[in-house]
C-alpha cells in the first residue's frame, strides 16, 4: 500500500497552533493556513456525533447531488384549487406553521386580503374576526409543495405556477407575482390590491396559461443560469430574468391571447420581479428532490413567517427547527425607517437554500448598495457562503468569480463548525398589516434554528 | 495602587501558544504584575478570578484580557503593547500565503488547494447551462482534481475536542492527516483510523508530537540527514531521541511517521502502525524500518509481529519498558542492522569548566569514579551503551545509602518514563502531559512550569531535564533555562540535561549545549546516560 505523501513535494494544510504553521514556513514547504474558531458555544457535542454518522457523506453527496442536477421547467399555469389540496377556508402561507395570535402585521393583512378575495368576508373587520376566532385553517406553503413570497399567502383561486422537475419528477408551485408597492404578500388588502388579484385570476393567470400550451415547457434551469450571467441573483434582483422570460412568452402569448396579450406583457414587464415567483418554484422543486435522505445535515428549507425563521432538513423529513426571525439590515423607501420594518418574512429564502439570492450576490453588482453594500462585500459575502456549502452549482455560475458555481447546499454541521450563518437577501415588509413593502436589505438568521436542527439531527443518529 | 484592565473582546480568535507567547510578553513589561491574553475558556476564566480579576461574561470564543500593573501608566503602555501584538497575530494570520478569504475549515482549504485547477477545467465564457450534464456535479469535493496542486498532508493543532472535525475532513478527502492536538477521546481516533482505513490514508496521531515526511519536518520536528530509516514511533519524543542520534552517528532518516500514543492499544488494535508500516515498505527510500512504541497490548504486538514479519523491509523493534532496550541502545541496535558502528555519545560535562564537546564522552563522563568500565564497554557495541554494566556498577557496588532526591523535569513523556525507569528512584514529572497542557501551550514552547520547578529544587536534590531542539521547539530555550540551571547549581543543586536535537537543528546543537554547559549543567546527547549519569550523582552525594 503505497502513500502519496511519501513521495513528492509536499504541500500542506495546516490548522491550529501558529508555530507550527510557521515551523513549516521556515521550511519553504507550501501550505494553506485554516483560519480556525472555536464552533458554535454548545455545538461540541452534537457536531462530533452527527460528523461520525457513518451515513452522513453518502447521505449528503446523494441529497446535494439531486439538488444540483434538478431540471426545473415551468410546465403551466393553473388555478390553486385545481392543484392544491385547499379546502375553502384553508389558506397557506410562508414559513414554519404559526397562529393567528403570534402571526405579524404582513401576515395578518394577506389573511385579510385571502378572506376578501375568496368572499369569505364582508370586510376587513370581518375577516379579522373570523381569522382570529379560528374559522380559518392555515397551513405552511411548504407543506404543499408550495412556496410564497413574504407573507407567501394563497388561497383557492390564486393562479400558480407549475414547475416540474424533469430530472426526478417532482413538481413544485408559486403564486403570481403582483408587482411592488401594496400588495398582498406584503401586508396590503386594499381594494386596489382585491382588484388587481381578481384580474390575475380572470386575465393573467388563464393567458399565461394559454401561452405555456402552445410554446411548450420552459426550461428554467437554463433561464436562471443565463440571468445570472445578466447580473440577476435572482432574488432581490430578477430584471434580467423577467426579460429572459417575457421573451419566452411574448410570441405564444400573442398568439393564444391576443386580446389580452398586451396587458399581460405590459404589467409583466412593469414589474422586475415578475419571474421571481417562477424561480422559486425552480429553487423549491430542486430542495425538494434532497429531502428525505437518512443521515444527511444539508438544508432542504429556509423559511420565514414573519414571527419565526426555521429550516427543514433533508435528514430530519417535515420537521422545522426555529428561531426568532431577525429584522432586515437595509435601504428604506421614501419616508420609512427601521422602526416601520416588520421581522424577516417569506419562503423567498428557497432562493439561497438553492443556492442563488444572497448567496450569488457577487453576480449581482447592480444592486449591492440596495442590500448594503460595495461590490467587494458582494463577493466577500458569496465567497464565505463557499464554507458552509456542500457543492458548487454546475450550471448556475458567476462570471466574476470566473465562472465558478454558485456555493449551493448548505450544511448544519459547517454552520455550527463555522459559526457562519448564510446570507439572504430580503424585502422589507411593513410591520402594520396593510403597509406593504417599505425596503430591501440582508437579513442574518438566528443560530439557534441551526444549532436545534444539529441536535434533532445528533439524535437520529443510530447507536453503535 | 494597583491598576487592573479586564477586557473581552468577543469574536478575536488566536490559538493557545500565540496567546501564551503575548501572554508573556506582557507579564515581562515594566511594571506589569501579570497578564492572561487567553480565550475565556471555564479553565482561562478560572485562572483569572483566581488571580484576583473582576470578570464579566464572557464565552470560549472570546478573547479575554486581564491585566494587572503597578499603575495607569504601566498598564496604559501594556495594553499599548497588547494591541500590538494581537495586530501582529492577525498580520500573520492573514500572511502573505493566505488568500483574501482564507479558509475556515480544513474542508474548505483542501477545496481552496484545489479550486483553482477546478475553475480551470470549466470553460469559461458564455456557456448554455442547460446543456450541463446532470451528474457532473454535487461539486469539486469528490472530484479529481489536479495532482500537483493536492494538498498531501494536513497538520490539524486545533483544541483537543475540536480536532476529530478537522482530521475527518481530511481523512474524507483522501488526505492523510497528521493529528498533533492531545485531548482527542479514543472512540474518535478508532473512528478516524477505521474510515482512513477504508480510504486508504494515514492518520498520525492524535498527540503526534513530531513527523518528518520526505524531509519536511512536522511538529516538533528535527532537522534530519535524509537516509534509509524509516520510523514508526508511537511516542514522539521516543522517534526524536532514536533519530537525533542515528543522525549524530550519520545516518540519516528516510520518514519519521508518528502514530499516537495510544495506537499499539487494544482499544485501536495498531491502525496507523500497520498502515504506516505497510507504506514504508513499498517506499523505495526506506531500506530499514524502527518501531518505536510502548509495550503493546498483547494481542496488537502479535498483529504487529505477524506483519512485520510479512515486510521486505528488516524492521528492528523497540518496546520500551522494563526489561526493554533503552532507546539509546535501540540505536545502537539501528546502527548495527545496518552493519555500522555505534560510536560514542557526545556529552557535554566537564565539573571543573574543562570544555568537553562531542565526543569526549566517555573521559568526560564524570563517572570515571565508579562508570569508566562502563563506558569502555560501550566501544564494543555488545552493551549498547553500557546500560546494564553501568548500572549494574552502580547499584550492585555500593549499599543502599541515604542520597539526594533525583528530580526529573521533563517535556518528554517517553523520555520521562525512559529516565524514570534507568534511575529507579526520584520523582519525574512529565510536564507534556495532557494534565499539564490543558489550557496551556506544551513545554516544548512554554518552559513556565519547569523553570517554576527547577528554581523550588532544594540543596540536597539533583536535578535531570530533557531539553528538545528542532523546527516547533522554543527558538532558544538556554536562554531561559540557563539562568535558572545556575541558579540551581549555586544552590548546590546539581542539574544533569538530556538535549535532543542534531547538528542541523535551527537552535544549534552545539551552541545550547555550550551555553547550557556554562551554566554549569551535565549536558548529554543520550536521555539514557543523562539518567544514569544523575542517579550516580544523586547516589554519591
Amino acid at each position: 500500500m503505497t502513500l502519496p505523501m511519501l513521495s513528492g513535494e509536499p504541500r500542506v494544510v495546516t490548522a491550529g497552533a501558529d508555530v507550527l504553521g510557521r515551523a513549516l514556513d521556515a521550511q519553504a514547504v507550501p501550505r494553506v493556513a485554516v483560519d480556525w474558531r472555536p464552533p458554535l458555544p454548545g455545538t461540541e457535542a452534537d457536531l462530533a456525533r452527527v460528523l461520525a454518522d457513518p451515513r452522513r457523506a453518502a447521505a449528503n453527496a446523494r441529497a446535494v447531488g439531486r439538488l444540483v442536477s434538478a431540471r426545473p421547467q415551468l410546465v403551466a399555469v393553473r388555478p390553486a384549487r385545481e392543484v392544491l389540496d385547499l379546502p375553502p377556508g384553508t389558506f397557506l402561507h410562508a414559513g414554519p406553521p404559526i397562529t393567528w395570535e403570534r402571526a405579524s402585521g404582513p401576515m395578518r393583512g394577506a389573511l385579510i386580503g385571502a378572506m376578501l378575495l375568496e368572499g369569505l368576508a364582508a370586510d376587513a373587520g370581518e375577516a379579522e374576526e373570523r381569522l382570529a376566532s379560528g374559522r380559518a385553517r392555515l397551513e405552511p406553503c411548504h407543506r404543499h409543495r408550495t412556496v410564497g413570497p413574504m407573507a407567501g399567502v394563497v388561497s383557492p383561486s390564486m393562479w400558480m405556477f407549475e414547475v416540474r422537475d424533469a430530472e426526478h419528477g417532482g413538481t413544485a408551485y408559486c403564486s403570481l407575482n403582483e408587482g411592488l408597492g401594496k400588495v398582498l404578500r406584503y401586508g396590503a388588502y386594499g381594494p386596489e390590491v382585491i382588484d388587481r388579484l381578481r384580474w390575475m385570476g380572470e386575465v393573467l393567470g388563464p393567458s399565461l396559461r394559454a401561452a405555456l400550451e402552445l410554446t411548450g415547457p420552459l426550461d428554467l434551469r437554463a433561464l436562471v443560469a443565463q440571468a445570472l450571467q445578466m447580473g440577476d441573483e435572482l432574488h432581490n434582483r430578477n430584471r434580467a430574468a423577467t426579460s429572459l422570460l417575457i421573451r419566452e412568452l411574448a410570441p405564444g402569448l400573442v398568439e393564444a391571447a391576443p386580446a389580452h396579450a398586451a396587458g399581460v406583457l405590459r404589467f409583466a414587464g412593469g414589474n422586475d420581479h415578475f419571474f421571481l415567483n417562477a424561480g422559486m418554484a425552480a429553487c423549491k422543486v430542486s430542495t425538494d428532490a434532497a429531502r428525505d435522505v437518512p443521515g444527511s445535515t444539508l438544508v432542504v428549507a429556509m423559511a420565514r413567517n414573519g414571527t419565526d425563521f426555521g429550516v427543514q432538513v433533508s435528514g430530519l423529513g417535515d420537521r422545522w427547527f426555529t428561531g426568532p426571525a431577525g429584522v432586515p439590515d437595509g435601504l428604506y423607501l421614501g419616508a420609512y425607517g427601521p422602526a416601520d420594518a416588520n421581522p424577516d418574512i417569506g419562503d423567498s429564502t428557497i432562493t439561497e437554500t438553492a443556492g442563488l439570492g444572497g448567496f450569488a450576490m457577487a453576480a449581482a453588482p447592480a444592486i449591492v448598495r440596495f442590500v448594503g453594500g460595495d461590490v467587494s462585500a458582494a463577493v466577500a459575502a458569496t465567497r464565505s457562503m463557499y464554507e458552509i456549502t456542500l457543492a458548487e452549482h454546475p450550471a448556475y455560475q458567476i462570471p466574476g468569480l470566473g465562472f465558478r458555481g454558485t456555493p449551493v447546499g448548505v450544511d448544519v454541521t459547517l454552520v455550527a463548525r463555522t459559526g457562519l450563518l448564510p446570507t439572504v437577501n430580503t424585502g422589507i415588509a411593513g410591520r402594520v398589516a396593510g403597509t406593504g413593502q417599505v425596503g430591501a436589505g440582508l437579513v442574518t438568521p438566528p443560530a439557534s434554528a441551526f444549532t436545534e436542527a444539529l441536535a434533532a439531527l445528533a439524535g437520529a443518529v443510530p447507536a453503535g | 495602587m494597583n491598576d487592573d484592565l479586564v477586557q473581552v473582546r468577543a469574536g478575536v480568535y488566536h490559538d493557545s501558544v500565540s496567546l501564551m507567547r503575548v501572554s508573556q510578553a506582557l507579564s515581562g513589561l515594566p511594571g506589569v504584575e501579570v497578564a492572561v491574553v487567553a480565550m475565556a475558556t471555564e479553565l482561562n476564566l478560572g485562572i483569572a478570578a483566581e488571580l484576583g480579576f473582576a470578570l464579566p461574561a464572557a464565552g470560549p470564543a472570546d478573547l479575554l484580557v486581564a491585566l494587572r500593573a503597578v499603575d495607569e501608566a504601566a498598564a496604559g503602555r501594556a495594553a499599548a503593547e497588547l494591541d500590538r501584538l494581537l495586530a501582529d497575530l492577525s498580520l500573520r494570520a492573514a500572511g502573505p500565503a493566505a488568500a483574501e478569504h482564507p479558509p475556515r475549515t480544513v474542508r474548505s482549504a483542501l477545496r481552496s488547494a484545489l479550486g483553482d485547477t477546478a475553475l480551470g477545467d470549466t470553460a469559461p465564457g458564455d456557456t448554455a447551462p442547460g446543456d450541463t450534464a446532470p451528474g457532473d456535479t454535487a461539486g469539486d469535493a469528490s472530484g479529481d482534481p489536479a495532482a500537483g496542486r493536492r494538498a498531501t498532508l494536513v497538520l490539524v493543532s486545533v483544541p483537543g475536542p475540536h480536532a476529530f472535525a478537522e482530521a475527518l475532513d481530511a481523512v474524507e478527502a483522501g488526505c492523510s492527516v497528521m493529528i498533533f492536538s492531545d485531548n482527542v477521546p479514543v472512540e474518535q481516533e478508532v473512528l478516524l483510523k477505521r474510515r482512513a482505513g477504508e480510504l486508504g490514508v494515514l492518520v498520525m496521531g492524535p498527540d503526534c508530537g513530531t513527523a518528518v515526511v520526505g524531509g519536511t519536518g512536522l511538529g516538533f520536528a528535527n532537522v534530519l540527514r535524509p537516509g534509509p530509516v524509516g520510523v514508526v514511533a508511537a511516542s514522539g519524543t521516543g522517534a526524536q531521541q532514536v533519530a537525533c542520534l542515528l543522525d549524530l552517528a550519520g545516518v540519516g532518516v528516510s520518514h519519521v511517521l508518528g502514530v499516537g500514543g495510544r495506537d499499539l492499544s487494544a482499544e485501536v488494535g495498531g491502525a496507523s502502525t500497520l498502515r504506516a508500516l505497510d507504506a514504508l515498505d513499498a517506499d523505495p527510500a526506506t531500506g530499514l524500518i524502527v518501531l518505536i512504541s510502548k509495550p503493546p497490548a498483547p494481542e496488537v504486538a502479535q498483529a504487529v509481529r505477524e506483519a512485520a514479519g510479512k515486510l521486505a523491509t528488516p524492521v528492528v523493534t523497540a518496546f520500551l519498558g522494563p526489561g526493554q532496550d533503552d532507546l539509546t541502545a535501540a540505536a545502537g541496535n539501528v546502527l548495527r542492522a545496518l552493519g555500522g558502528e555505534v560510536p560514542e555519545w557526545p556529552s557535554w560535562t566537564g565539573g571543573d569548566g574543562r570544555p568537553a564537546p562531542g565526543g569526549g564522552g566517555a573521559a568526560a563522563d564524570g563517572a570515571a569514579a565508579d562508570g569508566a568500565a562502563a563506558d569502555g564497554a560501550a566501544a564494543d557495541g555488545a552493551a549498547a551503551d553500557g546500560a546494564a554494566a553501568d548500572g549494574a556498577a552502580a547499584d550492585g557496588a555500593d549499599p543502599p545509602r541515604p542520597g539526594r532526591t533525583l528530580r526529573g523535569i521533563y517535556s518528554g513523556g517517553t523520555l520521562c518514563a525512559e529516565a524514570r525507569l534507568i534511575a529507579g528512584a526520584g520523582e519525574f514529572t512529565d510536564y507534556g502531559d495532557d494534565a499539564y497542557t490543558r489550557g496551556r501551550a506544551h513545554p516544548m514552547i512554554d518552559p513556565a512550569l519547569r523553570l517554576e520547578a527547577l528554581s523550588a529544587a532544594a540543596p540536597g536534590e539533583v536535578v535531570l531535564l530533557d531539553v528538545v531542539l528542532g523546527h516547533g521547539a522554543d527558538p532558544d530555550p538556554a536562554v531561559r533555562l540557563a539562568p535558572a540551571i545556575a541558579a540551581a547549581v549555586s544552590r548546590g543543586v546539581p542539574v544533569v540535561v538530556a538535549l535532543v536535537g542534531s547538528t542541523g537543528d535551527p537552535q544549534g546543537l552545539e551552541a545550547q549545549a555550550g551555553a547550557l554547559r556554562e551554566a554549569g549543567a551535565d549536558v548529554f546527547a543520550s536521555n539514557a546516560r543523562a539518567a544514569r549519569h544523575a542517579a550516580r550523582l544523586a547516589d554519591a552525594r
